[in-house]
């Protein structure tokens, strides 16, 4: 009796710790730069009392307020152009014929896996072929190009959804080929649209290495800084771990936002 | 019957190498309900995606009330749609879906809620204004695309295959309300089915399609009693196709005997196809009947018995309220106006 039960117990026992050590690999790193974030020492990782100083400081340091403008002004601007691009994509690829729409999610898909160092690299030398200056419009034409993909994925699948003739009936009632699109179309697939911009935003901010290939000497971004800073062999201050923390929790909040919302949704319909 | 509303002429319409639609030729009249009815796949929604500017055709025109339509994008036609799978907006609640049309007309507010209110009672949804369309049945959500479309106050409605999806009951209790609303509004309707009794129940004028082709135009009565071809006659209820020949004029031979009919106009024993639909034979005792045969199978069928009789090798299916055993050899009689005679046509 005793020896069946334990027989049953061990496995269920293994499960439980290699839960708990996937968990505290996945989060430890994190859990460094939260105590980091609020640690009072300047230099090394002694810990020297907790302060929220940082956090302060990360809106005052005029070193890093450069980067994150930038940052943010290009995650915003190319979200913005690639959800616009990527959702009137979506919708002509959708109308394609079978063949070659499967055709066209094939090429969709190819920048997806492409490595980002082949991407990167690849875009500098368009630019550069092209002599264009690298700088905040080369940034944000590769941020567009590498978001673009992953609007058309999260939009195509709604798209899907729709009957097909939920266009036609817009027609038949009275809308223009352009106004069933907005009235009819957009209004249908637009949890699609949210997630392919939140994604895009996400991309552009967490992106370091097609940004390192396209943005030239002077312009900056916050991962970009962070390895200048690094490769010259300066510690940054720790207004850095702050700021990765912001991020962080922003998108924690994004995830949560978007999955309690389609919980919702699900439940009522 | 009013004027006519709608002329195709020499319509053609491709899909690849497929030819959906072969010279097709239809007239329309005002405040007619024209059923097509057809197999799957015999071209009948394709005409109507054409009529509704879905779909453009490759050959021919069509005339609408006397312009030609060819060109004109749906919105600029006189013509709405209920859809097969109704097409209700998912995004808009059962009163956005129907004032659609009246809000991209920019009628004031004013009139469109009374416009909407009285459709609503019309198709008895009354009190279903603020609902969203997917928390509704299927019998409301084909109310609501029915309202949706008839609200615009079109000249013609497009309705393709509306009440495949419905139980039977409802079906029959909606077959009976879209005659009335046609009747009522006195709107063209053109109605898409392969379901026979649906077509013969409502319609004005059923149009038989097979292979993008019409092969018979006429009222629900002509086309029951009189289907002229092989393929008319088994589409529309169940048939005896026997093969005869035409003795004279009023007189055919099948099955070993000659019978009167109504018939004339063929050549002297040209052989001819011979339509005898099921409820049209009578039981009479086997020494008073040319045809006599043995009740092979029986099945009852809740108004009527449907009885097979073997009869020289041939089985005949033939409708009753009379019950007759199994191996009971039974006489069979027909009215001279129940035999049909069609042209024989060789294929398979």
């Amino acid at each position: 009796m005793m020896k069946k039960t334990l027989k049953r117990k061990i496995p269920k026992l293994i499960g439980l710790l290699l839960t708990i050590f996937s968990f505290i690999i996945i989060f430890t790193p994190i859990l460094v730069i939260i105590v980091l974030s609020v640690n009072a020492s300047t230099k090394g990782y002694s810990w020297e009392g907790f302060t929220l100083k940082w956090y302060v400081e990360l809106f005052q340091n005029d070193v890093m307020k450069e980067p994150i403008i930038n940052t943010l002004v290009i995650a915003f601007s190319s979200t913005i152009i690639a959800t616009v691009l990527g959702t009137i994509f979506a919708i002509g690829i959708n109308a394609l014929e079978k063949k070659k729409r499967v055709q066209m999610m094939v090429i969709n898909n190819v920048p997806v896996v492409n490595p980002d160092i082949v991407t990167g690299i690849s875009l500098m030398i368009v630019f550069s072929l092209l002599s264009f200056t690298l700088g905040y419009y080369t940034v944000l034409i590769a941020h567009v190009f590498f978001s673009i993909p992953y609007v058309v994925l999260s939009v195509m699948p709604r798209l899907k959804k729709l009957d097909p003739n939920l266009y036609e009936a817009g027609l038949d009632l009275g809308c223009s080929r352009i106004s069933g699109i907005f009235r009819v179309i957009i209004p249908n697939i637009s949890t699609g649209i949210l997630s392919g911009a939140l994604m895009a935003f996400t991309m552009s901010i967490d992106d370091f290495i097609i940004t390192y290939f396209t943005s030239g000497a002077e312009y900056m971004n916050v991962s970009t800084w962070l390895y200048a800073t690094l490769s010259r062999g300066r510690s940054f201050t720790p207004a850095a771990y702050a700021y990765n923390i912001i991020i962080f929790a922003v998108t924690i909040a994004i995830i949560l936002f978007v999955n309690l919302k389609r919980d919702r949704k699900e439940k009522t319909v | 019957m009013g004027k006519k509303l709608i002329i195709m002429s020499h319509v053609s319409k491709r899909f690849g190498d497929q030819l959906v639609l072969d010279d097709f030729n239809l007239y329309i009249n005002e405040n007619e309900f024209i059923t097509l009815l057809g197999p799957s796949g015999c071209g009948k929604t394709t005409c109507l995606r054409i009529l509704g500017g879905f779909e453009t055709c490759d050959e021919g025109t069509i005339e609408f009330d006397g312009k030609i339509i060819n060109d004109l994008e749906p919105n600029q036609r006189e013509i709405n749609t209920c859809f097969q799978k109704y097409a209700l907006f998912p995004h808009l609640n059962v009163f956005d879906n129907i004032a659609f049309g009246l809000k991209i007309k920019k009628l004031d507010k004013e009139t469109i809620h009374e416009r909407v209110m009285n459709i609503l009672t019309m198709v008895k949804l009354t009190g279903y204004e603020n609902r969203a369309v997917s928390t509704l049945s299927g019998g409301q959500q084909q109310r609501v695309a029915i309202a949706r479309a008839l609200i615009n106050r079109p000249k013609v409605l497009l309705l393709d295959e509306p009440l495949a999806a419905l139980d039977l009951k409802l079906r029959q209790e909606m077959q009976y309300e879209l005659k009335e609303m046609q009747r009522e509004l006195g709107i063209t309707f053109i109605y898409v089915t392969h379901d026979q009794e649906e077509a013969l129940t409502m319609s004005d004028t059923i149009v038989v399609m097979n292979q993008g082709k019409i092969l018979q135009i006429g009222t629900p009565e002509d086309i029951y009693n009189e289907p002229n071809s092989r393929f008319v006659a088994n589409f529309i209820g169940e048939s005896n196709i026997l093969s005869g020949v035409m003795k004279d004029d009023y007189l055919v031979e099948f099955c070993g005997h000659e019978f009167e009919c109504v018939d004339k106009g063929f050549k002297k024993n040209e052989r001819v196809d011979v339509i005898i639909r099921p409820e049209d034979f009578d039981f009479v005792p086997p020494s008073k009947g040319k045809i006599v045969g043995t009740v092979d199978s029986l099945i009852f069928r809740g108004v009527h018995y449907e009885i097979n009789i073997m009869i020289a090798g041939v089985e005949y299916t033939i409708h009753t309220t009379k019950y007759r055993k199994i191996g009971d050899r039974v006489g069979l009689s027909v009215e001279p106006n129940n035999i049909h005679i069609i042209k024989h046509i060789d294929h398979a």
